[in-house]
């Protein structure tokens, strides 16, 4: 009986301790994942924090007198007339007329407030409305990127103000007279890139990311699966498929930049293919994506029930046809998802292809897959290196976009896992 | 239950009479010539014809010397201790023990005069004469009726689609599922029950009109409800198929079977008319493991 006794006290006894062990090892679990929460959450108020200027625009919004007289032109249909007259003059003309105390001496510090790109979107108006000339038209212009840096960031040491008093005063003036405003920056997703951050657009990246994405699915997907079917379905088991298998490990774990020098070497230099464009891009992304879609199809294909395989064999299916009637579509969900996965690595990927040249300053939007272009995570590579602090907003803008892509190609990953996902 | 460890090396006699009951002490050793079998294991005009059957896993020699005939139209049963072969044997006579590398298959087997293991014969071909039903229910998960369509439509049996839907009618009928289907041909097989889609996997095998239906353990996964249902199918279906079945329950078999084989340790120690079997066994280890000594 004593015996007993003792031993239901050590078990209790234990007991305690165990209860004390169970609460610190979940307390590590919460701490971790706490940390990693953390994490993230800096993440994101930094970068929305820093970035969200980025979505916003400074204009100047004016009656501008279209004199022919001032502007040396008589007919605006006649395009040498068009490429020779000034298009500066009635713009710093009217902002002189805007701001009180203002005259033609301070013409300098009032061209200043004016984006330099304003004259070619008042050219590009004129030639559009030819009559317009000799009237007065109201115009909203974008400012001058100083000014933009002032109206957002006015007290913030980390943003030099270029402005002088004077022309502070006057901002802060045609502020509350509502000439100056700011709003939602259409700019930024209708454009290419610019060395004026105010006309800065990643609308450049975002086509070209898509045109690399689309070169990289086309290739990867189709090249990834065969693989996968192939190493899992029919190739013999001996010492060569052994040492693919390694290599295709191996390969995955290749670091991205060793990619872009391989594309160097044999897509531009052997193949002489051009540079900075989306097939190359494509195709070194495509060499990196390879080894994750095939892995993930692996898997995908050995999760199929091998009592699917025998019901089919049992009936008297080829092997071709097991595999595409019933193999296939029940591991078609993981491949998908695992070539989601694939692709939304593929399109934050930098390394490989700062070395084919995709880095280059890329104005236009590209309009084909040979034309020159940049990708997303290389724009902001390119903003976030650059001298100009109002890049950086522009740069964090682009971050939160191209989050954006990603987190809804993973939630597209997600939902397709389960909603094909089938239960047996 | 001590058990079938005992390779048998040398014959010592006659086993002891006494019933042994859990003890420390080895059933007697007993000799299994090679590739001899008690009983009948030949008949005059049979299905199957086998002879001399090795099979090796690797350096593992599974099956010894196996010489067995199947009849026509017959019900035989396999019975035997776990790991005896009994199942692997049964695989031969379809291959499906192809898609394993490292087994391979020696001696004569033949299906009405073919040899199944002539290498320029398809195995599709095969297997569509000798169906297969799994110890557990692998339905496809597709419709019930897909999964009964699935055979005819890939060998190309039916032209049309009144034709197939005739096929699927008659082999959801003929395994008695017809009755509890008929409206929801379009539903998932996934989502009937155990017995149901096992019936349907049997469904499935004859929909392609085989000679022969291979059985592995085919209601070792039910309730007795479903096995019993299961039983009464297998007594219809021998009206016009040959069937081997392999099962662990001897009542089974003796319900089932017309004739009974005995597998012990890769040899096939005895084989006859079922009741005969169960009645009056020739082997002492026929006798031992009917009596649960062991297995």
């Amino acid at each position: 009986m004593t015996d007993q006794r003792s031993q239901a006290e050590i078990v209790r006894q234990s007991l305690k301790r165990r209860y004390r062990k169970e609460r610190r090892f979940r307390a590590y679990g919460v701490i971790a994942i706490a940390i990693a929460l953390g994490a993230l959450l800096t993440l994101f108020t930094d970068i929305i924090g820093k970035g969200y200027t980025g979505f916003m625009k400074t204009t100047i919004t004016m009656d501008v007198q279209l004199d022919g007289e001032m502007m040396y032109l008589d007919d605006p249909t006649d395009e040498r007339q068009i490429k020779m007259a000034d298009f500066v003059e009635p713009l710093v003309q009217s902002l002189i007329k805007e701001i009180p105390g203002a005259s033609e001496e301070n013409r300098k510090q009032v061209r200043e407030l004016i984006n330099p790109y304003a004259s070619v979107e008042l050219r590009d108006a004129l030639k559009a409305n030819p009559e317009w000339l000799g009237t007065t038209q109201t115009m909203t212009f974008l400012s001058h990127t100083d000014v933009d840096v002032y109206v957002k960031h006015a007290g913030d040491d980390a943003y030099s103000i270029k402005l002088n008093d004077q022309q502070k005063a006057w901002v802060e003036e045609l502020q509350e007279r509502g000439v100056i405003e700011t709003s939602f920056n259409d700019v930024f997703f209708s454009g290419g890139d610019s060395r004026d951050p105010s006309k800065a657009g990643i609308l450049g990246a975002i086509v070209g990311s898509l045109l690399t994405m689309f070169v990289t699915l086309i290739l990867s997907f189709p090249i990834g699966v065969a693989a996968a079917i192939y190493l899992e379905e029919f190739a013999p088991q001996n010492k060569f498929t052994d040492f693919i298998e390694v290599n295709i490990n191996n390969l995955a774990a290749v670091p991205s930049i060793i990619f872009g020098l391989l594309g160097l070497a044999v897509f531009i230099n052997l193949f002489g293919m051009p540079r900075s464009v989306p097939v190359v891009g494509g195709l070194v992304l495509t060499l990196m994506t390879l080894p994750t879609i095939i892995i993930s199809s692996r898997a995908a294909i050995k999760s199929v029930p091998p009592s699917i395989r025998e019901a089919a064999e049992g009936i008297g299916a080829s092997k071709m046809q097991v595999v595409l009637h019933h193999v296939l579509p029940l591991a078609m969900p993981g491949m998908l998802t695992g070539s989601i996965i694939g692709m939304a690595q593929a399109l934050g990927e930098t390394a490989p292809l700062l070395l084919i040249g995709m880095v280059a300053f890329i104005v236009d939007v590209p309009d084909g897959f040979f034309d020159s272009a940049t990708v997303l995570p290389v724009q902001v590579f390119l903003w976030a290196g650059s001298p100009e602090l109002a890049f950086i907003e522009r740069a964090s803008a682009a971050i939160m976009v191209l989050l954006t892509f990603l987190i809804s190609m993973n939630a597209l990953a997600i939902w397709m896992r389960k909603r094909l996902e089938r239960r047996w | 239950m001590n058990t079938v460890n005992t390779t048998i090396t040398s014959e010592v006699g006659q086993p002891e009479e006494a019933v042994v009951p859990i003890s420390d002490e080895k059933p007697a050793e007993t000799v299994i010539e090679e590739g001899k079998t008690v009983g009948k294991p030949f008949a005059d005009d049979p299905k199957f014809k086998l002879r001399d059957v090795d099979v090796f896993y690797g350096d593992t020699r599974a099956i010894k010397k196996i010489s067995l005939d199947i009849g026509r139209n017959e019900v035989i049963a396999f019975i035997g201790p776990s790991g005896c072969g009994k199942s692997t044997f049964l695989r031969c006579l379809n291959r499906m023990n192809d898609s394993i590398d490292i087994c391979s298959v020696k001696g004569s087997l033949h299906l009405d005069d073919h040899d199944i293991y002539d290498p320029k014969r398809d195995v599709v071909e095969l297997r569509a004469r000798v169906g297969m039903v799994f110890q557990k229910p692998n339905p496809f998960p597709k419709s019930i009726y897909d999964n009964v369509a699935y055979g005819p439509r890939i060998h190309g049996l039916a032209n049309r689609k009144s034709d197939l839907d005739e096929i699927v009618e008659n082999s959801l009928r003929k395994a008695g599922l017809w009755e509890e289907v008929k409206d929801r041909l379009d539903a998932n097989a996934t989502g009937m029950s155990g017995g149901q889609q096992q019936r349907l996997c049997i469904a499935r095998a004859i929909a392609v009109s085989p000679e022969v239906v291979l059985m592995d353990e085919p209601c070792s996964a039910l309730d007795p409800i479903a096995t019993a249902k299961v039983e009464e199918l297998i007594a219809e279906l021998s009206e016009s198929y040959t069937i081997v079945i392999v099962t662990h329950s001897m009542q089974q078999a003796a319900r089932v079977s017309h004739r009974t084989a005995y597998f012990h340790l890769g040899h096939l120690v005895e084989v006859n008319e079922t009741n005969k079997v169960f009645t009056s066994p020739e082997h002492e280890l026929t006798e031992s493991y009917i009596t649960g000594r062991f297995g």
